[in-house]
Order: structure tokens, then sequence, then C-alpha cells
């Protein structure tokens, strides 16, 4: 453990974004929810860790629009207690099903797609939505699709004097809906989950996977298949073997393994049964 | 802000110097090991039992997660900030009275909890409890006697 340490406290995020310039290797302490564990555990040893407790700029939150604008630092409790929760309800279902109260009143959207675990609740949520993640150094600013940020279990591509400042998402436009299963309800990290997301002015269907593969996957095939078989008047999938195929066609997607938390097995059957749920709630 | 040794909490309403070894040290370390306040117990430091909980800045958040150097100027309310054992809070009246207590070492991260549910939430249903407690383990009674002291303390409120 390095005894000399530094923790930064900057209050606006151009301070941030100067400090991490300077000390590039700086580690970024966002709700520390990831972090501290890995910190008690001592598998981080920073000597420099910059909070961004008191950046109150990536708390903020904006509708612009079709868009909907979430600072990297709004928590999982500020989704579900504020209009967002309406504007984008898969996200809110899956903020829900975070850990529990504590866990949801410190952990943030913005750490939860640094982590980029396959098993991060937000993230078959933003990938289904194409979310657009903004980023920013003292050198500029640029926007990135998520699919493009996370690059593998738990990497990203961000550069170390580089933060993630908000994150942009459609706002519904059709039902949504989020699935996760897990060993129990509360407290649980995935052992497979689900995004769902029905585009009605563009008449498309988005579902993406977690849990079951290095990183979130998007289920192309499945998506088409039941895009055209969509009842777009009425908002739901009239046939049943439809609803059932799309399920089988959402679990060939996969590319689960067994692990401590579940088996490839049961994972593929769980898809199955969360993707024709989601498309039997549709309506 | 920098920090590089000394900081200052405000604990409880009182103002606490640090002087800690090691900048690295989570809040619940601190509260226990530097300043001897015993009420938050450590039994994870992961953030899965609740046993270290605490109210910062008015939140139920774990203390074992909060990077203790980083918690500067903000309020953090500890159990001993609810009540002191010749002024218990109703809440922890009722735990005893309930025999929701065994081991007791689920019990101050279970007040902390509680008094933040009825704060927002003055007449919970079961399962509303149910799910504001579950990031609380409790490895003795089984869960029904905690519910049962919420149960009472809110009628009791509500007579
Ligand atoms: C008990 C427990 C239960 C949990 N349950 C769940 C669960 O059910 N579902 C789930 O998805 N997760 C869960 N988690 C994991 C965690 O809560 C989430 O991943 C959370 O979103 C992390 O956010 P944070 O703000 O706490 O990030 P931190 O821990 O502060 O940081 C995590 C990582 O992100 C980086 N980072 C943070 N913000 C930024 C930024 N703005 N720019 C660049 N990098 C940044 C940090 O450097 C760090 O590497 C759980 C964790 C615990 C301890
Ligand atoms: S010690 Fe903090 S949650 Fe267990
Ligand atoms: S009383 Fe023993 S852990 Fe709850």
């Amino acid at each position: 453990m390095p005894i000399r340490m530094k923790v930064f406290l900057p209050t606006s995020l151009e301070d941030a974004l100067g400090i991490l310039r300077a000390s590039p290797g700086a580690h970024v302490l966002a709700g520390g929810t990831d972090f501290m564990v890995e910190m008690n555990y001592g598998h981080r040893r920073p000597e420099r860790i910059l909070s961004l407790r008191f950046v109150d700029e990536l708390r903020a939150w904006s509708r612009e629009g079709a868009t909907l604008v979430l600072g990297a630092g709004v928590r999982f409790a500020d989704i579900l207690s504020s209009e967002i929760a309406t504007l984008s309800p898969a996200l809110a279902q899956a903020a829900r099903t975070v850990g529990s109260p504590q866990i949801r009143n410190t952990g943030t959207i913005g750490g939860n797609i640094a982590t980029a675990s396959p098993a991060g609740d937000t993230l078959p949520v933003l990938w289904a939505l194409e979310a657009m993640v903004n980023i920013r150094s003292e050198k500029g600013e640029r926007r990135i699709a998520i699919r493009d940020l996370v690059t593998g279990v738990k990497r990203n591509e961000l550069a170390k004097d580089e933060l993630i400042t908000s994150i942009s998402i459609p706002v519904a436009d059709g039902p949504q809906e989020f699935l996760k299963v897990g060993r129990r309800n509360a407290m649980v990290i995935a052992a497979a989950s689900l995004a769902f997301a029905c585009n009605r002015s563009e008449r498309r269907i988005a579902c993406a996977l977690g849990a079951v593969g290095p990183t979130i996957i998007r289920c192309t095939d499945a998506e088409r298949f039941v895009g055209e078989r969509v009842d777009w008047e009425r908002l739901m999938v009239p046939s049943e073997r439809d609803r059932v195929k799309f399920g089988e066609l959402c679990s060939e997607a996969t590319l689960a393994v067994d692990d401590h938390r579940s088996t490839a097995r049961y994972r593929r059957h769980a898809i199955s049964v969360m993707a024709y749920r989601a498309v039997a709630r549709m309506s | 802000m920098e920090i590089e040794r000394r900081y200052e909490l405000l604990i409880n309403g009182k103002e606490c110097k640090v002087e800690s070894s090691w900048l690295g040290e989570s809040l619940m370390y601190v509260l226990r090991e530097r300043l001897g306040l015993w009420g938050t117990k450590n039994a994870c430091e992961q953030g899965e039992c609740g046993s270290c909980s605490v109210l910062i800045d008015g939140m139920l958040a774990c203390s074992c997660l909060e990077l203790a150097a980083t918690a500067v100027g903000v309020d953090i309310t500890t159990v001993e900030g609810l009540g002191a054992p010749d002024n218990m809070t109703d809440i922890q009246q009722s735990f005893i009275d309930e025999g929701a207590v065994q081991c007791g070492f689920c019990t101050p991260g279970l007040v902390v909890a509680v008094h933040d549910l009825l704060l927002s939430n003055p007449a919970p249903s079961g399962q509303e409890i149910k799910e504001a407690l579950a990031g609380n383990l409790c490895r003795c009674t089984g869960y029904g006697r905690i519910e049962a002291a919420v149960v009472k303390v809110v009628q009791q409120r509500h007579e």
C-alpha cells in the first residue's frame, strides 16, 4: 500500500479534468460501490484519487427534445425518484434491481458503464437504446457508442485523462422492459438479464442481453424476426408461436458459459423465458 | 480541495479530526478504529451486509464503501447520533420489545435503515419494509421479528 496518498476533491468539471491532465494516473472515484470493494480487499492501490463527489455538473440530467441526457454522476436512486423513470422505463426497471437501497443511493450510471461488467444492469438497456456516451478530457470532447466504449469483460477504452460526463439516450417511444434473474430478488448480480425496447416511429424492436457473454449481446436476428410480426396498431405480437420463436432466437444469440453464478444451460433457458415475457407484456 | 494527511469529518453534528495513517481507509474503518464509534459494525467490507449503514448527507449508505477522506464537509449520522443507551429511540426500544435482537451484530445497521425508511415512508407496507431492509443481513432472527419491530413502531407512531 502506498503510504503517501493524495485525494483530490474538485468542485467543477474543469478542475477535475485539469487534475487528470496533471496526474493522469489518478484513479477516478464516483459512488465507490465498485472502487471501494477493490480498495478494501487490496486489489486497487492508488497513489492519487480524484473524487467526483462535489462535481455537481455530473449529477444533472435534462431532456433535449427526444433525447435524455443523464450526467455520469446520476445515481440509481435518482433515476427511480425522478421523471427519468417515466421517460426511460427500462432504465428505471434496471436501476430498481441494483443491489440494495444503500447501493442504489450511492452507485452511479457512469460507474456502471466504466466498470463494464457484462452483468452491469444498465448496460443491456443502454445497448438496446444505442446510447451515446459523452466523454471529456482537457483536450476536448468526444462521443462514442456504448458498444464501442465497452471492449471486453470489465474493459473500456477510456484514456487515463478522460472522464465520462454524460450519457445520451432516446426518450422511450413505446413499451420497454428490463428483466433479470439471479439467486434472490435483492442484492444480486444478474445470472442473465434482458432489455427490450419498442420503437413505434421506426417500427423496430431492439433487444439486448446481459451476463450471457463477455459483453452485452444484441439479438439482431430475433429483433428482425419479431419486428416483422408486430401488429403496430395494437402494439402486440398476436401469434403465440412467434412470441415463443422470439425467445428461442434470443437464446440462440447468447455466448453463455458456466461460472460461479450459473450454468450456460440455465442462462440460455432464462433468456428464452425472459424474451418471451418481454414480448408478451408489450400490449 | 486536496487532502494529503489530516482531515475533519462532521459526524453526528460534531467536527471530528482524523489523523489517519492511510488515506485509503473507508469511513467504516475510520469510525471504528480512529474515532471509537463502534456502533457501526464491520462484517463484509463489500457492501453486502449493511451492518455498517450510516446516513451520508441524509442518504442511507454503507460506510465501508465510502472513502472517509472524501466525506469531508458532509453530514454523517451514525447509530450513535440517533439514540443512546439511556435515551433510546422508539425503533431501538421496539427491536428489544419484539425480540428482534439476538446476537445484535446486525442491529445498529438495521436501526439506521429503519430510521431512514420511516423518514421517507411513515407507513410502509410489509412488502415495502422487506424491500427497504433488503440490504441488511441478519444471521439470527430470520427477519420475522425485525419486520414485527418495524410494524410496531409504525403502529405506535400512529396511535
Ligand atoms: C453490494 C453490491 C451490490 C451490487 N449490485 C449490483 C447490481 O445489482 N447491478 C449492477 O449493475 N451493479 C451492482 N453493483 C456494482 C456497482 O454498484 C455498480 O457497477 C455501480 O454502477 C458503480 O458505480 P459507482 O458510482 O459506485 O462507481 P465507482 O465504484 O466509484 O467506480 C467504478 C469504476 O468506474 C470508474 N468511473 C466512475 N465514474 C467515472 C466517470 N464519470 N468517468 C470515468 N470513469 C469513471 C472508476 O474509476 C472505477 O474504475 C453492486 C455493488 C455492490 C458493492
Ligand atoms: S461491512 Fe459494509 S456492508 Fe458489510
Ligand atoms: S441478530 Fe444476529 S445477525 Fe441479526
